[in-house]
């Protein structure tokens, strides 16, 4: 479904990210992990174009994109294909929960308003907020604004959602309730690309695993795998270090 | 010395002036409602849709048109409104361009205040957190959808205090146009002082009339403060 090919990237000549290769098939849930300044929420915004990468091909269903050179009119094509989850949720601050489902609707695919409402008030109920539609995002947990982000990105039936380290800034018991969510998209067979330090996420619910340093993606494969039988070095160091600061 | 004093205004407001500022007020009052309010509103209206785009397009950074703008907000925020006001009104007719006092007006005040305002806005627009801009893009909308649902709604609410100020300053500088011949409030005073030689009773009651026009528009200015603060941002 999509595939990058060969992305390169650098901030003021500094490497970010080094020829980085990725397939994502309809279903996967990959989640990236590694430790920060790796380049894994880089990735993600050069493949929503958030940044613009040095070089590059995207192939996405079907169709190929230089990633240096890709138009305006390309980009908002695919960006109606996918959705972003952000760290900091980024609700619009100006627009109720509904509001903020259903603006990618009405505005950005002119959807009648009464139909995008009715998907925006499904997407907040299985999120869980059907009760708080009408709230501001300031009336609202860190949780409850993410989830209202996740509803706000089903809603746009999307091929793919993105996440770049969505329970990162939230407390731990917030932290429950959108896993649980996502836990509960990856069954449905969402294709979801997770950027993530929430281990037990990549190994019970990600179908494969990226690790990621220095730019680079050092090794990929399904979670099991990954977990019990890291091949590279550089994999074990990284996952006994986790595991050894779990324990604790 | 009290009643040295209170002899003094009693002295001060004779019945032949109390009578002259009775008679004087409607007759102030008016060309205020006519004249100095229209001026002020429609001056400021346009001044505010100049003041968006060009924010707008500093924002955007677009290439050329951007330095057309710094050039225009150089040029206007560099140079006295009285100035601008004769360049317009007394000097383009030299050129064969002849326009009336009202128009005049208007034309100067949208685009010397349009400046100030797109200062004001541009600020506004780049306190917005760019993760708004991104998330509404990322939704599939385009620059120009998000920013008029998302970032200007938000922009607005911060720019309003300044734009208020603009607005209270501006109601006030509508004055200057007495000096091009438009039949506003001040304009009416002066021609009234000079009829009856009370200079500094008539100014005064005209200076209270702008007070109470301002007034007007501070407290209008708390009850919309109030209203955007449901947001909470």
């Amino acid at each position: 479904m999509l595939t990058i090919h060969e992305l390169c990237k650098s901030f003021d000549g500094l490497p970010v990210l080094n020829n980085v290769d990725l397939t994502v098939n309809k279903g996967d849930v990959i989640a990236i992990i590694g430790q920060s300044g790796g380049g894994k929420t880089t990735l993600l915004r050069c493949m929503n174009f958030l940044e613009t990468a040095d070089s590059g091909e995207m192939e996405f269903d079907g169709e190929r994109f230089d990633l240096a050179r890709i138009s305006k009119r390309d980009i908002e094509k695919i960006r109606r294909k996918t959705a972003f989850v952000f760290q900091n949720y980024n609700l619009f601050r100006n627009k109720t929960a509904l509001k903020n489902v259903m603006l990618g609707l009405t505005v950005a695919r002119k959807m009648p308003k009464k139909q995008a409402e009715e998907i925006a008030r499904a997407a907040l109920a299985k999120v869980g907020l059907a009760d708080k539609a009408d709230s501001y995002p300031n009336a609202l947990s860190g949780g409850q604004q993410q989830r209202v982000a996740i509803a706000r990105a089903l809603a746009t039936e999307p091929e793919i959602i993105y996440f770049d380290e969505p329970t990162s800034a939230l407390d731990p018991e917030l932290t429950v309730e959108v896993l649980s969510v996502m836990r509960a998209l990856a069954e449905e067979g969402m294709t979801m690309l997770v950027v993530t330090h929430e281990m037990n996420f990549a190994r019970n619910v990600s179908t494969k695993v990226i690790f990621m340093e220095n730019g680079s993606i050092v090794e990929a494969g399904p979670s099991a795998a990954v977990f019990e039988n890291p091949r590279e070095a550089r994999t074990r160091a990284f996952l006994s270090l986790i595991s050894q600061e779990e324990r604790k | 010395m009290i009643e040295g004093v209170s002899g003094a205004i009693s002295a001060f407001f004779s019945q032949r002036l109390v009578s002259i500022l009775i008679e004087s007020f409607p007759k102030m009052l008016l060309p205020g409602l006519k004249m100095t309010i229209p001026l002020t509103a429609i001056s400021f209206s346009i001044a505010l849709v100049i003041a968006v785009i060009a924010a707008m397009i500093q924002v955007a950074k677009i290439p050329v048109l951007r330095q057309l703008i710094r050039f225009y907000i150089w040029v206007v925020r560099g140079t006295p409104l009285l100035v601008q006001l004769y360049v317009v009104f007394y000097g383009l007719p030299n050129l064969g361009i002849v326009l009336e006092p009202f128009p005049t007006a208007v034309l100067v005040f949208s685009i010397n205040e349009g400046a100030y305002c797109a200062e004001t806005m541009r600020a506004a627009i780049e306190s917005i957190p760019r993760g708004q801009m991104e998330a509404g893009v990322c939704v599939g909308m385009s620059w120009l959808q998000t920013m008029f649902h998302v970032v200007l709604p938000q922009a607005f609410r911060t720019a309003f205090p300044p734009l208020s100020n603009s607005l209270i300053s501006m109601l006030k500088d509508t004055s200057l146009a007495a000096n091009i011949t438009v039949m506003e409030m001040f304009m009416v005073t002066q021609r009234i002082a000079s009829r009856y030689y009370e200079h500094l009773a008539l100014y005064i009651e005209v200076a209270l009339i702008y007070l109470l026009f301002c007034t007007v528009l501070t407290r209008l200015q708390a009850v919309c403060e109030k209203k955007l603060a449901t947001y909470g941002f």
